[in-house]
């Protein structure tokens, strides 16, 4: 109706008008890309050359060390304690003491520095000298350490499933884990975000006491619904907002420092997931992107093996779904409080589903198909995050159709008790609400 | 008599608690309607279900010939008694989104709105932010918003509560400028004194039922007390000897050289044998009805007796007018 989207109209625009909303969301894409790029940022920021110097009392192993993009190696013809004296006098940040008796007690092996030791030189260190002492222990075993080098196999089960018609399909789990729990994550962000703001807006025009002036011009339940309706579509907005911002940022950063940002596996599946919404896209930045190693690739195929289109419009759906289920919820509250201190005894019933998806989250992923999962994925409360994380493990039509199905039947049951107990609850002032009183409410003709 | 609108036998009850019993009112088109009684006698309760914002359990309304329905909203104006505005929203577009939402076109509403902020001195404001303004400024706007969409039926709950004398007045002038020029009025409150000023026609609801109604004067003829006050000078004989049995002296006290006296008329007589009967004995300053405040009726009403102090002390002020011309 005209007046419904009068309503919507103003709780839109008052809100994207706000400076609050103006800066959380020009700052929400910079934090997040700060968050993708930052580590590579820091990684080059640390960049400074490392050099350590090596003395070797038993000669063995100075072949064994080369040097890598930040760490040094020199190795020291002297004795331990000109080395340390080159490394006063500021030559080297650290030196390596390999005494006679390491083979036999590694635990005399030595790293000096005059700072604290850099974390990933020791460790590389480590590693080289674990590698060079058991192919060391190996030859004086009489095994030949090329046969070792063959036996070594690399183990990567393909998990295959089997579908009704009887195609194969290659599971990646570990794609599916992640897509779905970002996914998930998000709605249960907007829920609380813009429900919150649903409550908000309701208890400021009850507080404000404009509540009476509009109602006698519209009902209730049409101002209840154009404001959840109007904050959805600000949630929407900011969403699709970030989105972009956050991929322009990424994009662009990228594009100016090619060099440094290499894709590395865990960059990618974020990457990929939200930029492949079309296939073309996604097979091109395949073909492109150099498959570092065998991970990689299985990402890569992960992600083409999942069904994009469901996973988007689902996404949608449950997101839109989702969120009007609670708003619904969070709109009765606000009409049946006078402040927002009084909100919490209402708060917590509310809440305790969406915190609980969150926390059988991880379960669901470990088993998407058992039957916890798929209850939760099914009851309304819940189903908008738990069916989330099930989708990009690939569900049954069947089990997404009843799922939605209940989701639109829970909506609409909550939106009709929120209507019943907004009409009553604005026009009520100064009495502190209990839920015998909700009930009474929810009985009034 | 053309009614604007009717309330048949209307009840409501919340559990527990019956807010109205069997509550009928007509209100003649054109006038002003008081609808009066004590603070939770039930009259918001009435308010909002002429306004459509709760249903009654039983009870017909009628809005002139046809049964009230919801398209009712656009030709009803209402300022209810919790009343405010979004504080963070600019006063002007404020204005405009309340009449957008009352039916009036956008484009339509802000001509109409320039005029009365102009008329309210409420222009510079117009691009504020409601928080900026005073309580009395951001009651004018919400009373230029109440009656902007030229409502037939215009109904205010406690107009007056929070407003300072000067816009008490303002806003009583306007009240009367509008049912002049057609609209009927319909007023709740519990402040007596207002009735007689602006009030045709009445209502009186205590407990959830309605114990009196009718035409203010009327209303006030049916109780009146056939009192009458004099004030004496330059007296010949006592006032009791002036008086046949018809009439009986209640009280009488001097005062700055004048005799104030009260005399009932007992049996079948009126003012004017009254007058007969006083000036061959006295001079007679000043002479007046003792008729009842609604106050007093109301009190009458609901508990059953005079206040006897009130009484007193109160005289028709109608009455001292009468006489001073």
């Amino acid at each position: 109706m005209n007046k419904i989207s009068v309503i919507i109209k103003r709780e839109y625009l008052s809100r994207v008008r706000k400076r609050s909303f103006i800066v959380m969301t020009i700052l929400g894409p910079i934090l997040l890309a700060a968050l993708m790029i930052g580590p590579a940022l820091l990684a080059i920021m640390g960049d400074s050359d490392y050099e350590v110097a090596i003395v070797d009392d038993t000669q063995i192993f100075y072949d064994a060390f080369s040097d890598t993009r930040n760490l040094k190696y020199t190795h020291l013809q002297t004795d331990i304690d000109s080395g340390l004296e080159l490394m006063r006098n500021g030559k080297f940040d650290a030196v390596l003491h390999i005494p006679e008796v390491a083979f036999q007690a590694p635990s005399s092996l030595r790293l000096f520095s005059l700072k604290s030791v850099n974390f990933n030189a020791k460790s590389h260190m480590e590693s080289v000298l674990k590698n060079e002492f058991e192919s060391l222990k190996l030859t004086i075993a009489g095994i030949d350490p090329e046969v070792l080098m063959a036996i070594e196999t690399r183990i990567i089960i393909n998990a295959v499933r089997l579908e009704k018609d009887g195609m194969e399909r290659t599971d990646y789990p570990e794609v599916s884990m992640g897509l779905g729990f970002v996914s998930g994550f998000l709605i249960y962000l907007f829920i609380f975000l813009f429900g919150s703001q649903v409550l908000r807006g309701v208890l400021e025009e009850k507080t404000n006491r404009i509540v009476e002036i509009i109602i006698s011009s519209v009902k209730p339940f049409q101002l209840m619904m154009g404001k959840i309706v109007g904050v959805g579509l600000v949630g929407l907005t900011q969403f699709l907002i970030w989105v972009v911002l956050t991929f322009a940022i990424v994009g662009g950063v990228r594009a100016a420092f090619p060099d440094t940002f290499k894709f590395t596996p865990a960059e990618q599946v974020y990457v990929t997931s939200a930029q492949s919404l079309n296939a073309e896209e996604l097979q091109k930045q395949m073909e492109t992107v150099q498959m570092q190693n065998t991970t990689a690739g299985q990402i890569m195929e992960g992600l083409a093996s999942i069904n994009f289109p469901v996973m988007i419009l689902s996404f949608l759906f449950f997101f839109i779904g989702g969120y009007l289920l609670y708003a619904a919820l969070f709109a009765a509250i606000g009409s049946a409080v006078d402040s927002e201190a009084d909100t919490q005894q209402f708060m917590l019933p509310v809440t305790i589903p969406l915190i609980f998806s969150i926390v059988i989250a991880q379960m669901v992923i470990q088993n998407p198909s058992s039957s916890m999962a798929f209850w939760f994925s099914i009851i309304p409360l819940t189903s908008p995050i738990v069916m989330m994380i099930r989708i990009p493990f690939g569900v049954p039509y069947l089990d997404l159709a009843l799922s939605a199905g209940l989701l639109i039947l829970g909506f609409i049951f909550t939106t009709w008790l929120a209507g019943k107990i907004y009409r009553t609850g604005i026009l009520m002032y100064g009495k502190k609400t209990n839920y015998s009183e909700l009930w009474k409410w929810i009985r009034y003709r | 008599m053309q009614y604007l609108f009717r309330a048949d036998n209307i009840s409501k009850s919340y559990t527990g608690h019956k807010a109205l019993s069997n509550v009928s009112i007509k209100v003649p088109a054109g006038s002003i309607f008081g609808l009066l009684g004590p603070n939770g006698a039930g009259k918001t309760t009435l308010i909002r279900i002429i306004n459509q914002i709760i249903a009654p359990d039983e009870g017909n309304l009628f809005f002139g010939q046809e049964k009230l329905k919801p398209e009712h909203v656009h030709r009803i104006g209402y300022l209810p008694e919790e009343r405010g505005l979004y504080k963070k929203m600019k006063v002007g577009e404020q204005a405009m989104y309340l009449a957008q939402l009352k039916g009036v076109p956008a484009h339509q509403s802000k001509k109409m709105l320039k005029e009365w902020f102009e008329k309210f001195d409420l222009i510079p404001w117009w691009h504020k932010k409601v928080e900026e303004l005073s309580k009395g400024m951001a009651q004018k706007v919400q009373f230029i918003i109440t009656i902007l969409h030229k409502p037939e039926l215009l109904i205010f709950d406690e107009p007056f509560s929070g407003f300072d004398p000067i816009n008490v007045n303002l806003l009583k002038q306007e009240i009367l400028k509008l049912r002049d020029e057609g609209a009927t009025i319909i007023f709740s409150t519990h402040n007596m004194g207002s009735v007689e000023e602006l009030c045709d026609h009445i209502a009186l609801i205590n407990k959830s039922e309605k114990i009196l109604d009718g035409n203010v004067r009327n209303i006030k003829k049916e109780y009146s007390t056939n009192i009458f006050q004099l004030e004496l000078a330059s007296l010949k004989r006592p006032v009791e000897q002036m008086l046949d049995h018809r009439f009986e002296l209640i009280r009488s006290t001097p005062h700055n050289g004048l005799l104030t006296a009260r005399v009932k008329i007992v049996r079948d007589a009126d003012s004017n044998e009254l007058l007969k009967q006083v000036l061959p004995g006295a001079h007679v300053v000043s002479f007046s009805e003792m008729t009842p405040s609604m106050n007093d009726i109301f009190i009458k009403t609901v508990t059953g007796k005079f206040p006897q102090e009130s009484r007193e002390y109160e005289i028709s002020e109608s009455a001292n007018d009468y006489l001073a011309e």
